[in-house]
């Protein structure tokens, strides 16, 4: 079954991910960087798929971007979620793709090719996400 | 003339149970019930079934249901990963290990209690074990509420509106079709249910822009095939079909029902990828295509579908079907049974099924005189397709 009704399912956080999700706790939206070739990449994976290289860096992502595509869920109503729920794939301005919640805005009102920037949100214990807002 | 090998993989069997929201019995008395009609259907014992097949998200041993069927010894087993996308997997499969001479009679089943059981559509993971590879690639979206297949596969149906212009209506056209075709369908769970293009632009919004019409069903059920050898097959009293071509695709950019990362997430380009090896290796071309069923977990998959295998231009699918190709009596119509959306959801299996049908001459919705199909696995997937044709043909 899923998450227990007022959590949040929290990541795996691994020897390929932990960067990730413990840079967002240090209020950073880290971004692999192969080591060799240069080739950003998201989500995280341990070889870079371009010239297989296991060594890589990571960049601090400025959290601004474009959204990619969009949709807003209604249903199902999943605890502890809000509904509408919208998510967006937005191009960051590093040259990665990252999914995640955009908040404050009227679902009618996203469109793909819109600034977004990310606010670094403890949604809760020990669970911090990148949430998207419309870029001022 | 037929290109018929003697080793060459042809169906000789298939097997249902009913299809409903609550079969009322284990998943594995399922698969074991639509396996013994399968082989009744093909005329062969369960003693000769030398290889079993299956795909992930099954929940029944190979082996229990090898040894229930009066199944002596296995020489061949597989299962193939990513749901819905694996769907054509066991037809890959029967069709190397039959050419390869690696075993003679394979059944191939997919048992589910997908209803009353683990909903796929109510943002479950089926496994949260911390290394289990669904789990870590989902860590990039479950925590965010980004949790079902509909809300994924939107993303993708998003950007192909963006890119071509495709409305919700378009995608209403594609159930409107499908439901019309389960209306005639017995088997179907929408059996003489249709639904006009109101019905679905008032449904629900599930995730935007999917409404409740735009997904397929959540189902119990099962259903079964027999594969043998063409030289096996002509010595059955059945209407063989013999797999013409199959293959599956997975790209740098697929992924597990989230292909977000890719140049182009309009298309599934695993589709574009394939179809022009499978065109070549069955000596077809979409011109020969009598009948299609395309995967349908959402209907806007349809749509890329259409164009990869060369029924229409690229960004030109909506028009094709607002021109009625895809529905009865069309061009080349699609999810004859009424697909996963009007009869049920069967993980891609329901619509094998109809095929074989299609090209026997028996289906409720008859195409008449089809002699070849082509049938897809699931969309947004690593993935397959198949095209089949009668045993003569």
């Amino acid at each position: 079954m899923g998450a227990k009704s007022s959590q949040r399912i929290r990541p795996v956080e691994n020897y390929d991910s932990a960067h990730f999700w413990q840079g967002l706790r240090d209020g950073k939206l880290l971004i692999q960087e192969c080591g060799a070739c240069g080739l950003r990449r998201h989500p995280p994976q341990p070889m870079c798929e371009q010239c297989q290289s296991l060594d890589w860096t990571t960049v601090e992502s400025s959290g601004r971007g474009t959204i990619y595509s969009y949709t807003v869920i209604h249903y199902p109503e999943i605890p502890p979620f809000e509904y509408p729920n919208a998510i967006v794939l937005v191009d960051l301005d590093e040259g990665v793709r990252l999914a995640s919640q955009l908040r404050g805005a009227d679902p009618d009102d996203i469109a793909i090719g819109q600034r977004v920037i990310a606010k670094l949100v403890d949604v809760q214990d020990d669970l911090t996400l990148p949430v998207f807002e419309i870029a001022p | 003339m037929s290109r018929t090998t003697d080793r060459q993989a042809v169906i000789v069997g298939i097997g249902a149970t009913e299809f409903s929201k609550d079969s009322g019995r284990t998943e594995l008395r399922l698969a074991c019930e639509a396996s013994r009609s399968a082989l009744e259907d093909a005329g062969i014992p369960g003693a000769e079934v030398d290889g079993v097949s299956t795909f992930s998200m099954d929940n029944n041993f190979e082996i229990d249901v090898h040894r229930q069927v009066g199944g002596h010894e296995l020489r061949f087993f597989s299962r193939t990963e990513y749901g819905g996308g694996a769907a054509l997997g066991p037809f890959h499969h029967a069709y190397c290990a039959l050419a390869a001479g690696q075993c003679q009679t394979v059944l191939i089943y997919r048992g589910m209690n997908e209803r009353s059981g683990l909903r796929f559509g109510g943002g479950q993971i089926m496994n949260m074990n911390a290394l289990n590879p669904d789990m870590i690639h989902f860590s990039h979206y479950f925590p965010s509420g980004f949790m079902t297949p509909a809300s994924w596969i939107a993303m993708t149906a998003r950007r192909y509106m963006h890119e071509y212009g495709a409305t919700s209506e378009d995608f209403g056209r594609i159930a409107v079709s499908m439901r019309d075709f389960a209306s005639t369908n017995p088997a179907a769970f929408y059996y003489e249910r249709p639904i006009t293009l109101d019905d679905h632009q008032n449904s629900r919004m599930i995730a935007d822009p999917l409404r409740l019409f735009d997904c397929c069903q959540e189902s119990d059920g099962a259903v079964a095939f027999v594969v043998t050898t063409a030289e096996r097959a002509r010595d059955l009293d059945v209407d063989g079909v013999r797999i013409a071509a199959v293959r599956q695709c997975a790209l740098p950019s697929s992924r597990q029902v989230t292909p977000f990362y890719g140049d182009d997430i309009a298309r599934f380009p695993e589709f574009d990828a394939m179809a022009g090896d499978l065109y070549e290796t069955a000596g077809l071309q979409p011109d020969d295509i009598d009948v299609a069923c395309l995967y349908d977990h959402f209907t806007p998959s349809i749509l890329p579908q259409l164009e990869a295998f060369g029924f229409c231009k690229t960004g030109e699918a909506a028009d094709f079907v607002r021109d009625g190709h895809i529905s009865r009596g069309g061009r080349i119509p699609v999810n004859t049974n009424g697909g996963q959306i009007g009869e049920a959801y069967i993980h891609g299996l329901n619509g094998v099924a109809e095929i074989v049908r299609q090209l026997r001459g028996t289906s409720v919705n008859q195409v008449a005189g089809a002699d070849h199909a082509l049938v897809t696995a699931g969309a947004g997937v690593p993935t397959g397709a198949a095209i089949l044709s009668r045993m003569e043909a």
